[in-house]
């Protein structure tokens, strides 16, 4: 543990610490470009530079000398100012200091530093670099004239993304970043690109031009577009969402976030329902309407509705308390027939730790061995996948694939497709092995056959075989894909005693057992397919999807940024989102429209405010109320035993780009799935 | 009261100053007064008038969306939306001033990077209804337009205080 001096003042860090990071723990700021706390230090932008008393007669880069035991370093010298102020004399040779057209303008690291060393003039009077700009995608746009080739998008790419396309091409003053062959950037992280570029070369194209910094409401809240709760910034000019960008939380998304995440904001655009609408019988046809008509026609309709003929189903993108309502409201009929997995899947919900990330994502840390079954975390979940990957490359743990074999950027061993290769190979897995904390990650796609709580108990025993689960560690994990899926299933928006769930609720819709249907934001089955006619059909939800297609009254919902709600994460963990824009048009929050509704029939439900909801809700699942904390579950084998299927699994996610109903409505996630989606053959035949 | 008091108000001294002043300033002294529209005074090249969105000379827009002026309007009168152009520049779509709000404090030409928008030398702009003072950018690119030449000779006279 080397004790050094900083300006002065003395501390004591780990040793491997670099200047840099031990100046940042004293809090002074040592202004640097190439330097990221999450990458490889390239130490070529000369920008950190410090000098250290009896050291070399020259500065050194802080970023890439370690502390030493009695250093004395001055981050304030007058060396240092006069280094600081030429290397940004040199680096603004080339720079356009085109900060008015710039995207990055306001938001710039290269501005706010040329602020502090920058001088207003130049010396320079040859003529400036031009770099011809590169074409990356539907997402990335390119200035490469502004960069001043820090590499950390090479970095970023090769060592976190896995995705190595970027390289830097020739040298000295024609150094440039660039594709070898000209080819889109491919990977699911591209958008944080935009975020680790410190200049404006690398910026959002969707965004490009839209709005300035300074003029949007920050608004902090949580993702929606997978399970894994990733903390985002949304940031509103109006009533519009301006873009979309990560929260630093080290145990979910540290600071990243996934493309579906931080460009599918126009989608929240387009294609809303924003009134409601009935169906007319006679033509078919949807027709705008007011509330009080639409519930008046429920009401109507749902005369004489028994218990049992009533069914409730919850899409992928529905907070807490919404769905809380929507039981509240399906218990004051007396019907058991409610479900939240309407992808199908049928594995058991009674064991809280039978459908949890036990692990936990951080967990992924410390994981010695990870079993990937019937999953392709790169597109259920970008995020853990890159999790898995830095592992992979620091740790060297061996990864297991049992399903599709599929591109992971990382090396793994695929040991077959099916159910029983995984048993054969669990046995005594930990003990032959000598791994101490083995890691199972089950896509949930695994469960959607027939006999799937067959198939989660054969998983949940060869967990306990294979030595997954241990006093302290709990290596069995589902890897969910829906935002509001966890959440449901702890206030129990599954079948109870006698109920039907999914499938059952569909057959029912056909042979006309189930009268009236109601799904509230249900986009991710095709209900104009496989709902029955016969059946009367509620869609609540915010976008004109599949739901809204088979309708027979619509009821306008609000998107996950329109509205304060509660979502539970793939580990368990309750986080908060708030508000960011207000609501289109004539549509209301989703479980005052359930509250409002209630009211025409004999039981209306009993909160009139959020916060009585709230109440309502941490009252009967006590653990929704500790916010960002995990409540671990006790460990219980879950599932029936029974024979099971030898068939291969297959990856639920077929287009990554295209999985929920604001993603649909989204042009830019159009565009990114016809740019991404095709083969590398078929992108050769384009160019 | 002296006799010198008594003497002025008897042979009224003031009076007859008084309207030796009058005769001077009615034949003597050049006069003072305009008549106004007919004549016009003196304005600065400073002076900060009707607002003006100004284009180059082969007819482009100067002005490039960086919202500078919103940014530093205190009275927060200027309104932008901008887009990316098909030839990929930068460009407004909207760009609205709302007179009523303005103070014609002169800070959003002092932020522009490209002497876009500008207060130029118009004053007289009264409108009958308060909706004809907030201007968008087609009546400001008028303005611009009209008064181009004038706003750049002002621009050329104060050049050498900037």
């Amino acid at each position: 543990m080397p004790k050094l001096t900083i300006d002065g003042m003395k501390v004591e860090v780990e040793s491997g610490t670099s200047i840099l990071q031990a100046a940042k723990q004293l809090g002074i700021e040592i202004p640097h470009f190439c330097y990221h706390d999450r990458l490889s230090v390239s130490a070529n932008c000369r920008m950190c530079l410090v000098e250290i008393e009896g050291g070399p007669p020259k500065p050194v880069a802080s970023c890439a000398v370690e502390c030493g035991d009695n250093m004395i370093v001055k981050t304030n010298s007058e060396m240092v100012q006069k280094a600081r102020k030429g290397v940004m004399e040199m680096m603004l040779i080339n720079h356009p200091i085109d900060c008015p057209v710039c995207d990055q303008g306001g938001e710039c690291d290269l501005q706010d530093q040329a602020v502090g060393y920058g001088f207003d003039r130049s010396r320079f009077n040859e003529k400036k670099r031009k770099v011809q700009d590169k074409e990356l995608g539907p997402l990335i746009k390119t200035v490469m004239t502004r960069c001043i080739n820090c590499t950390r998008c090479l970095r970023f790419l090769e060592e976190i993304a896995g995705t190595p396309v970027l390289g830097q091409l020739n040298r000295g003053e024609d150094a440039e970043i660039g594709t070898f062959v000209d080819e889109f950037i491919k990977t699911e992280l591209s958008g944080n690109l935009v975020d680790i570029c410190p200049v404006g070369a690398l910026t959002s194209k969707p965004y490009a031009f839209k709005a300035r910094s300074w003029e949007l409401k920050k608004v902090e809240t949580i993702d929606v577009h997978n399970a894994m709760g990733c903390n985002i910034r949304a940031d509103v000019r109006g009533r519009e969402v301006m873009r979309i960008l990560p929260r630093l939380h080290e145990d979910v998304n540290e600071e990243w976030i996934d493309d579906k995440t931080r460009f599918s904001y126009d989608g929240l655009n387009k294609g809303r329902l924003d009134r409601p609408y009935i169906r007319n019988e006679d033509t078919g046809k949807l027709v705008e309407t007011g509330w009080e008509e639409a519930f008046a026609y429920i009401k109507k309709k749902l005369k004489n509705i028994k218990g049992d003929q009533i069914a409730g189903l919850v899409g992928d993108l529905v907070d807490v308390e919404s769905i809380v309502a929507l039981k509240d409201f399906l218990s004051g009929f007396d019907s058991p027939n409610m479900d939240c997995r309407t992808d199908g899947a049928k594995f058991d919900p009674s064991n809280r730790s039978g459908y949890l990330f036990n692990s936990t994502i951080s967990g992924i840390d410390e994981a010695d061995a990870i079993f990937l079954i019937g999953t392709n975390p790169r597109q259920e979940a970008a995020l853990i996948n890159a999790r898995i990957r830095r592992n992979v490359l620091e740790r060297r743990i061996p990864i297991v694939l049992i399903g599709e074999p599929v591109d992971l950027t990382y090396s793994y061993t695929h040991a077959g497709s099916s159910l029983d290769d995984f048993l054969k190979l669990a046995k005594n897995y930990a003990k032959k092995n000598n791994v101490k904390k083995p890691m199972i990650i089950v896509g949930s796609g695994v469960f959607e056959c027939s006999d799937g709580e067959a198939v989660h108990h054969a998983l949940c025993n060869a967990a306990k075989d294979m030595g997954a689960i241990q006093k302290n560690w709990n290596g069995f994990n589902i890897l969910h894909r829906a935002a509001s899926r966890v959440g449901a299933l702890d206030v129990g928006f599954v079948p109870e005693k006698g109920g039907r769930d999914f499938s059952g609720i569909i057959d029912g819709t056909k042979d006309g057992s189930i009268k009236v249907l109601y799904l509230l934001g249900a986009d991710e089955f095709d209900a104009r397919a496989s709902i029955g006619w016969k059946t009367f059909v509620i869609y609540q939800g915010h976008h004109g999807d599949y739901g809204a297609s088979r309708a027979d009254v619509i009821l306008p919902g609000v998107a996950y940024t329109e509205k304060d709600g509660l979502y539970v994460n793939m580990e368990g963990r309750p986080q908060k989102a708030r508000q960011a824009s207000s609501l289109p048009g004539d549509a209301r929050e989703d479980w005052k429209i359930l509250r409002a509704l209630s009211e025409s029939f004999k039981t209306s439900l009993p909160y009139n405010t959020r916060i009585q909801l709230q109440e309502r809700i941490v009252e009967e699942w006590p653990h929704l109320g500790d916010i960002d904390v995990i409540q671990p579950a006790k460990w219980c084998v879950s599932g029936k035993k029974k024979k099971v299927s030898k068939a291969s699994f297959v990856n639920p996610v077929k287009n990554f780009y295209m999985t929920n109903a604001i993603c649909r409505a989204s042009e830019t996630m159009q565009k990114c799935s016809e740019a991404f989606n095709c083969s590398d053959k078929e992108c050769l035949e384009a160019a | 009261m002296t006799f010198d008091h008594v003497l002025r108000s008897f042979l009224l001294t003031e009076i007859v100053k008084g309207f030796l002043l009058t005769l001077k300033y009615m034949f003597f002294v050049p006069r003072v007064t305009i008549n106004y529209p007919n004549e016009k005074g003196y304005i600065s090249p400073r002076f900060r008038g009707e607002h003006a969105l100004r284009r180059y000379p082969n007819g482009e827009e100067r002005c490039i969306a960086c919202k500078m002026c919103e940014a530093i309007c205190p009275a927060m009168a200027i309104t932008i939306e901008a887009e990316q152009m098909d030839d990929g520049s930068r460009r407004t779509t909207r760009y609205d001033i709302d007179l009523t709000k303005c103070i014609y404090c002169g800070l959003c030409q002092e932020a522009c990077p490209v002497d876009a928008i500008v207060e130029g030398p118009n004053f007289e702009y009264a409108t009958e209804t308060r909706e004809e003072l907030l201007y968008n950018k087609a009546k400001l690119l008028e303005n611009g337009d009209r008064w181009e030449a004038q706003i750049a000779a002002n621009l050329v006279a104060d050049a050498p205080y900037r």
